[in-house]
């Protein structure tokens, strides 16, 4: 789970780490209000998307020339006048895809004299099974074509957990950054409250890019992104209230309240199928024979026949959809459970598409006895090969 | 031969009282007789635990105590995501030599702690988000359909619980069989990985060739194409077929397992595939060929 830049920043000012004062609005019209709260006279208003590339980006409503999604005002005036421009428009960047993404909210910062940009991010490491500081004195800037052009610019610290962020830490870190005089000092509390929010909060990932050495030589987190472990969400209510709706996929947000996982994607062919790699792999292979997969589909080991119905329901409600290919290899999950919740939502929704079924493993042959008897135009498959073969053929039909 | 686990592997269950738990013990018992010993219930100790066919096991308080009572070397965890990290402690302090966590859903940072204690334990945990091993005719632990297997020669080792499953079942339609296959599990931070199985396929003489299966995400595949090519340097080498799954999956996104995905410019398909084929392993690009694939390796 992602959260907005701005909540981001609240929540680690909660840590001590020193942010900028700012404010977020949704409508133009609270745009005097927060920028006069605000110390002036250098104001930035920032659009609030879940996607990086903000700066560089394009609104697609204005000309190419108009200025990008991170503005600078230097009177509250010039605020106002960005706020109006950026509110509600569709914003393109690098991450977006061509759609871009609406800009539903704006975040007004007090502006800062950059000295350095630097790059600091926290993340499992999974090679060593630790959280890791990854840092760089190139901030600022995409930090995969660093690592690319110049990977001997990046340094991995990896934390002992039972440690912690240690004093010699914190020295590789601010030497690996370069950094001098009280930016030292500032490190010394800021990497481990850093720690401390990456952990207790359960994050996936903590970017701070840039972060930045001001001209006071004192140290900014002046953006940050932050992701969540999904799987801690169940333990962190505060964290749960941060999701921002708006910015997902209609059909991602239904899949998740059944604890389905579920990835739309741009193809025809709708997939439901248990098991991650087999997921993937069942993607694979319609691309192997010419097609693209609608979505990805996990229902999951311990999926029960509502759960299944729910997935085979957002599935066909997908209008790109022009058939269904079901693929279980069953295991934890039953295979008489998915042909009852495929049955069960086939009566509930109808099936206007052709749908081809491959079963196989646990209780095999009471699920397709299942499917055999319903009297459903339900194609069966033979083998994963088979199953890819027929989808394709009978959309192509 | 086999490798981890064999007829003589005596298995404990955590978390046999739930659903999921009893299942699969059924199921093992109902598999060549897996000696599953004994489930673990904090507040259930001293009672028995009755399957739906009239089976019983005994129901210990602590797995230290299932261990001294049964003899135990092995135990299998299929308590729920929230409390999953704390019975794999319970396990690693009790000196279990085998832990098996078939748990989907873990925390990372707990299994940052986990693996934190791992380290510096003599125990061997396999997962979590795994659906186990199976040793055809003499051991089932986790929740592998037993149906599928034949006895035969293919060491099989998967990141993904249902490709396991493709690579047993074409190996057996292929009358090749298996000496062992180990799903070692999809999440980012995990106990086996996939160079401690490959050594123990390279050093187990019944098996002659071995099936590699893994998918996007990290750089597990890497490491281990490097650990065969340093193997077949010292002339330890068996024929290999393999698959990644993920060829298709979009940057950014995490596709059902917690540790399937691209990111920071790392994890593609592509270039796991590029590593596997550069240790002389033959990748399929079909994962309904794995056992077909195979059979050309071996033909030469």
């Amino acid at each position: 789970m992602n959260i907005h830049e701005y909540q981001a920043k609240a929540l680690l000012k909660g840590y001590g780490a020193p942010v900028a004062q700012g404010v977020a609005i949704l409508k133009a019209e609270e745009a005097e209000a927060a920028a006069k709260q605000l110390p002036g006279p250098l104001y930035v208003v920032k659009s609030q998307i879940h996607a990086g590339g903000r700066g560089k980006g394009k609104f697609k409503e204005l000309g190419p020339d108009a200025k990008g999604g991170v503005r600078l005002a230097k009177s509250i005036e010039e605020v106002v006048a960005h706020a109006k421009d950026m509110l509600g428009n569709t914003l393109v960047t690098a991450q977006t895809g061509e759609a871009g993404k609406q800009v539903n909210r704006l975040y007004i910062e007090d502006g800062a004299d950059i000295a350095r940009e630097l790059y600091c991010s926290l993340l499992v490491d999974r090679s060593v099974g630790k959280v890791a500081f990854v840092v760089s004195t190139e901030g600022g800037m995409d930090i995969e074509a660093v690592a690319h052009d110049t990977p001997e610019k990046i340094h991995t610290i990896a934390i002992d957990p039972e440690a912690g962020v240690t004093a010699d830490d914190v020295a590789k870190i601010a030497s690996a950054l370069a950094l001098e005089g009280v930016a030292v000092e500032d490190a010394k509390a800021l990497f481990p409250a850093l720690y401390k929010a990456f952990n207790e909060k359960d994050m996936a990932l903590l970017e701070v890019n840039p972060l930045i050495v001001m001209q006071d030589g004192h140290l900014r987190v002046l953006d940050a992104k932050m992701s969540f472990d999904g799987n801690a969400l169940f333990r962190h209510d505060d964290v749960k209230a941060l999701r921002d709706e708006t910015e997902e996929d209609a059909k991602e947000i239904e899949a998740s309240k059944w604890d389905l996982a579920y990835v739309a994607l741009d193809g025809n062919i709708g997939c439901m199928v248990n098991g991650a790699g087999l997921a993937m792999a069942t993607m694979d292979i319609i691309k192997l024979y010419g097609k693209e997969p609608a979505n990805f589909c996990d229902v999951g080991g311990g999926a029960g026949k509502e759960k299944v119905a729910a997935a085979f329901k957002i599935i066909t409600a997908d209008p790109k959809v022009e058939g269904i290919l079901v693929n279980i290899f069953g295991g934890i999950m039953k295979c008489d459970v998915i042909a009852e919740g495929v049955v069960a939502a086939v009566q509930e929704v109808g099936l206007k598409v052709p749908l081809v079924v491959r079963l196989e493993g646990t209780n095999v042959e009471l699920g397709k006895k299942i499917l055999n008897e319903s009297g459903l135009a339900i194609t069966a498959a033979d083998d994963l090969d088979d199953a890819a073969k027929k989808i394709v053929a009978a959309i192509q039909a | 031969m086999s490798i981890i686990v064999n007829k003589d592997t005596k298995v404990l269950v955590q978390g046999l009282t739930g659903k999921t738990g009893s299942f699969h013990t059924e199921q093992a018992l109902a598999y060549y007789g897996t000696q599953m010993v004994g489930g673990i219930h904090p507040s259930k100790g001293g009672t028995n635990w009755t399957g739906s066919k009239g089976e019983t096991l005994p129901i210990f308080a602590s797995v230290a105590e299932g261990k001294e009572k049964t003899g135990a070397d092995a135990s299998v965890i299929y308590v729920p995501p929230a409390g999953a990290a704390d019975a794999i402690i319970e396990a690693i302090d009790a000196e279990i030599p085998f832990i098996t966590c078939i748990t989907e859903g873990i925390p990372v940072m707990d299994m940052v702690r986990v693996k934190a204690k791992l380290d510096k334990s003599k125990s061997r945990l396999l997962g979590p988000n795994c659906p186990g091993i199976l040793t055809p005719e003499e051991c089932k632990i986790g929740i592998m359909p037993g149906s599928i297997f034949r006895k035969g020669s293919v060491g099989i080792v998967s990141r993904s619980g249902t490709l396991t499953y493709e690579a047993v079942f074409q190996t057996s339609n292929e009358g090749l069989g298996q000496t062992t296959a180990v799903g070692i599990g999809g999440d980012p931070v995990k106990g086996t990985e996939f160079i401690d199985v490959l050594e123990m396929f390279l050093a187990d003489d019944a098996t002659t060739s071995i099936i590699m299966i893994g998918e996007i995400g990290g750089s597990a595949e890497e490491d281990a194409a490097q650990f065969l090519i340093d193997e077949a340097k010292k002339g330890r080498k068996k024929p290999m077929a393999g698959f990644i799954a993920g060829r298709t999956a979009p940057k950014g996104r995490t596709m059902g397992h917690a540790g399937a995905v691209v990111s920071g410019g790392k994890g593609d398909a592509e270039s796991k595939i590029a590593a596997m084929e550069a240790a002389g392993i033959k990748v399929s690009p079909s994962p309904a060929r794995l056992g077909k694939t195979l059979v050309e390796v071996l033909k030469g």
